[in-house]
């Protein structure tokens, strides 16, 4: 184990939960408790409970704040109302994505970015070099915020019934929609935001309180299947609810427009760092994202080739054998030409070719189970 | 961590039980473990002639693949069929229904005690 890893402020309790370890982007989180596979179905049915304080946590604070998120991010967020959150991406001069991220506007005044913890700095430094000459104080919190995110069906109930935690109109509180609270005496977050296709929370507060937030959260959990889930299972719920995950479908050398992305970029606002390297398009064989779908058990994985007719056409960026549907789904890059929905293709599995169909995204919707 | 003391292992985190001439062979608890939720398993087919060292099959999870050694050399005499149907059994129960294949013995490679396995995983 490297004593370079950076530890959670939770991470007592994982190690009291006999968590199992893995190195998240310098992070020592935990990849699971007990089993990936319980931790999965327990969001799709009841609830999970995740520590996710490796995530960056980027305020802009002053007048101009809105004014500069419109020209550093891809999206509009000058308009956004208070008390909204919405997706965006961090586009380089090429209009190549450098971090996917959700912004929430918690003042009229104040922004919070919250970015990939493997892109904390590329995106705090980018903002801040972008924010320059709008006026607006740019703040990396990332080391002293604590995110924790409770998710599944059952997580309005559960936060409903948390001791200690003060907040008014979370019943009501709508999908991407965030509002101020006070856990004690902490001020603290909470968005109804989340990355597994499930309803949920995500609560954002003072490192130096997250310990006691999570044994409430617990607390309240009880009765209502609430487990501790580690970041196994969290790629698992992603992927079966379509989400990208930077460094496997999003990367520096792919556009919008080639990861189902381009509506979160706004080309009707004046000027934005990657306009015109969006605007300029894509080449004719600029490869683009697609879901596979095949039978059996046996999923293609991150780097596996796909192939046509024998010759290699893309590459799976994820992939897994779907928990909650039972066969193996995977996110590819493939030439355009295989992107319709209903072609047929192989994936090389480690020598085995396994025909795979590109099917619409998202894999699984927990509107279409209903 | 449960390491029987009367099984044998290997350095690929595979035990072996050996009963005359028939060697029952798995995964320890460290590998499942390690390998989270088993949720697919490739095993030899009965009847073919495997040498210990060599790949003989896969262990997937949902999160990675781990690949199955031969442990000793012989033919396989039975592939089990309850793990390829309920790949889970792995998990739950590495050193009893989670068994994997059985070989008719030609020769044993190199295994190692409880005791040396457990001084290895705590390495």
């Amino acid at each position: 184990m490297s004593d370079a890893l950076i530890l959670s402020p939770l991470d007592a309790i994982h190690r009291e939960l006999g968590a199992s370890f893995t190195d998240f982007a310098g992070w020592d989180m935990p990849v699971r408790y007990s089993s990936d596979l319980a931790e999965h179905h327990a969001v799709r049915t009841a609830a999970g409970i995740f520590d996710l304080s490796h995530m960056a946590e980027i305020y802009l604070v002053g007048p101009g704040s809105g004014a500069a998120l419109d020209y550093a991010l891809s999206g509009t967020l000058s308009t956004i109302p208070l008390g909204r959150a919405k997706y965006s991406l961090l586009l380089n001069d090429e209009g190549c994505i450098l971090d996917d991220l959700v912004v929430y506007r918690m003042g009229e005044e104040e922004f919070m970015v919250v970015a990939n913890a493997g892109n904390r700095f590329v995106a705090a430094d980018a903002i801040r070099e972008r924010a320059r000459g709008f006026e607006c104080v740019v703040r990396d919190d990332s080391d002293s915020v604590a995110l924790i995110a409770v998710q599944g069906p059952n997580s309005a109930t559960i936060l409903a019934g948390v001791a200690g935690l003060e907040v008014e109109g979370l019943s009501d509180l709508g999908y991407y929609r965030c509002l101020h609270a006070t856990f004690g005496s902490t001020p603290m977050i909470i968005g109804r935001t989340g990355y597994t296709g499930e309803d949920g929370f995500e609560l954002y507060i003072a490192s130096s309180d997250a310990a006691e937030l999570w044994r409430a959260l617990t607390a309240a959990g009880e009765g209502h299947g609430l487990v501790p889930c580690g970041l196994a299972c969290r790629d698992t719920l992603r992927l079966e609810a379509g989400m990208p995950l930077y460094g496997h479908e999003l990367n520096s050398s792919l556009k919008p427009e080639q990861v189902n992305a381009a509506r979160a970029v706004d080309l009707t606002k004046d000027n934005f760092v990657g306009r015109e390297g969006v605007q300029a398009g894509v080449s004719a064989g600029a490869v683009v994202l697609v879901g596979l779908r095949s039978e059996g058990k046996r999923a293609g994985r991150a780097d596996y080739a796909v192939h046509s007719n024998g010759r290699t056409i893309g590459t799976i960026t994820s992939g897994a054998l779907s928990p909650t549907l039972g066969y193996p789904i995977a996110f590819a890059l493939v030439e355009p030409d295989f992107a319709e929905l209903g072609t047929v293709v192989d994936i090389d599995v480690r020598g085995t070719a396994i025909p795979a169909t590109v099917i619409s995204l998202p894999f699984y919707s927990r509107k279409a189970q209903q | 961590m449960s390491i029987p003391t009367e099984l044998q292992y290997t350095s690929e985190h595979e035990w072996v039980r050996v009963e005359g001439d028939i060697a029952v062979v798995g995964i320890t608890q460290y590998a499942a473990d390690a390998l989270g939720d088993i949720v697919y398993v490739d095993l030899p087919a009965v009847g073919k002639t495997i040498s210990s060292g060599a790949v003989v099959g896969e262990a997937e999870s949902t999160k990675s693949v781990g690949e199955l050694f031969a442990p000793v050399s012989g033919e396989v005499v039975e592939a089990n069929k309850a793990v390829s149907d309920s790949p889970e059994l792995v998990n739950s129960d590495p050193y009893g229904a989670g068994w994997l294949f059985s070989v008719r013995v030609t020769s044993l490679g190199e295994l190692i005690s409880a005791d040396a396995y457990a001084a290895l995983i705590a390495e």
